[in-house]
């Protein structure tokens, strides 16, 4: 077994806090826009979990950079290059039908990403998993009865939920693809095998889209980038919005 | 199961004081809970003369501990304890059944019902088992609101989770 580097470990918690980061602005998005008051109130709670994971995640990343950068320093004083979340999680919310196909595709995917991130051989990391799972299988008990409805429901509906899996489906991907850092970190126990929860993600979505009446896209073009800090051209917009007020007065405190 | 999950250490005896300011902290969310009541307060030990309090998060997101870390901080200032931190802890993740006995009680007669392993929501106003889930998420994150069919009155429960 080789020795971790620890600047790999730091570059994978970033990128585990960028992930979230970002869901959770974009799903802050949602508050008071929501499409009725008991929705609008969960969206804004699945926000609320997205955040409070990239806060844990980000701050164990400050400690192992060790140059005294916290969450916030992070979160608010990077540039679009240093964010190395996945592309899926940048896109714009869209209508309804886009944020929860995302929300569904994005939770069947974390499920089992975060199952099998509790037995990471980092204990903090191992730590933030276990905490972030529970979350995730109640996201999903939502999302999955929504693309329920929403597929099975009017021909609006339908049309307008295949649509936004169509739209989303280049940038899946990159949810089962590693950088090489994190490939070397899987050696070591400390990261999970994204591509082997390929073949049961594929299952459980075909079952959940086929249930719904709706259709698997076929489309095997494949948008990534993320991890090298390559975005659309979405992310500077939501950083934009983001990170405003610190950066128009850095230090600002509620 | 275990009606309090705080571990209090007995090596080193904590001050009844102390014990006593933090059976005082309450959640701000639910204002008729304490901390220990709900099993975010997981222990209280001494360490070189200092107070060492460990708390959990329940839900990653839940902006109500840092007003939990400040009332900490106030109840124990008040009680004339000078030395004394505050750690958070992870792991294991805070689970509903770490909520006491007590607290269930107290919890169905605020109003909002207690977290049911078998899922069987009771009406904290009639009793009815009658119910049914109108959101999945309510006021705040470890609730989701539901109805009574018998006396139609709406209502929080609190998720198992």
């Amino acid at each position: 077994m080789k020795t971790v580097k620890n600047t790999d470990k730091t570059r994978f918690a970033l990128a585990l806090g960028d992930d979230a980061l970002v869901m959770g602005q974009r799903l802050s998005e949602w508050v008071s826009n929501g499409p009725f008051l008991e929705e609008d109130l969960a969206l804004t709670n699945v926000a609320l979990d997205y955040i409070g994971r990239s806060r844990m995640f980000l701050t164990y990343a400050g400690e192992l950079e060790g140059e005294g950068r916290g969450e916030d320093d992070l979160a608010f004083y990077r540039d679009c290059r240093e964010f190395t979340n996945l592309l899926i999680f940048e896109l714009p919310i869209g209508d309804f039908g886009n944020t929860m196909a995302r929300q569904y595709l994005i939770d069947e995917f974390e499920v089992a990403y975060f199952e099998a991130l509790c037995k990471s051989s980092d204990e903090t990391i191992a730590a933030i998993a276990a905490k972030t799972l529970k979350e995730c299988r109640y996201h999903l008990r939502r999302s999955r009865e929504w693309i329920l409805r929403l597929g099975d429901g009017t021909e609006e509906s339908h049309q307008r939920i295949q649509a936004a899996f169509d739209e989303i489906w280049p940038y899946v991907q990159e949810l089962f693809e590693m950088p090489e850092y994190e490939t070397g970190l899987l050696e070591d126990g400390v990261a999970v095998d994204r591509a082997s929860l390929k073949p049961d993600w594929d299952a459980e979505v075909g079952n959940t889209l086929r249930e719904a009446t709706l259709n698997v896209p076929e489309t095997t073009h494949v948008i990534r980038g993320g991890r090298d800090g390559v975005h659309t051209e979405h992310m500077g917009f939501l950083l934009a919005d983001m990170q405003f007020m610190q950066r128009a007065y850095p230090g600002l405190e509620w | 199961m275990n009606t309090s999950a705080t571990v209090i250490s007995i090596s080193e005896p904590v001050p009844e004081n102390v014990l006593q300011a933090l059976e005082s902290v309450c959640d701000p969310e639910i204002p008729v809970l304490t901390i220990r009541d709900l099993g975010i307060l997981r222990g209280v030990r001494m360490k070189n003369g200092e107070v060492v309090v460990t708390i959990t998060p329940t839900y990653s997101g839940c902006p109500a501990m840092v007003d939990i870390r400040d009332s900490i901080e106030t109840a124990l200032e008040d009680a004339g304890v000078e030395q004394f931190s505050i750690e958070t802890s992870l792991s294991p993740a805070w689970t509903t059944d770490w909520m006491s006995e007590e607290g269930r009680k107290k919890l169905n007669e605020y109003g909002i019902a207690p977290p049911s392993q078998n899922n069987q929501v009771a009406c904290p106003q009639c009793g009815s088992d009658d119910t049914r889930l109108i959101s999945e998420f309510a006021s705040t994150a470890c609730k989701s609101l539901h109805q009574c069919n018998s006396c139609k009155e709406p209502f929080d429960y609190f998720k198992c989770h």
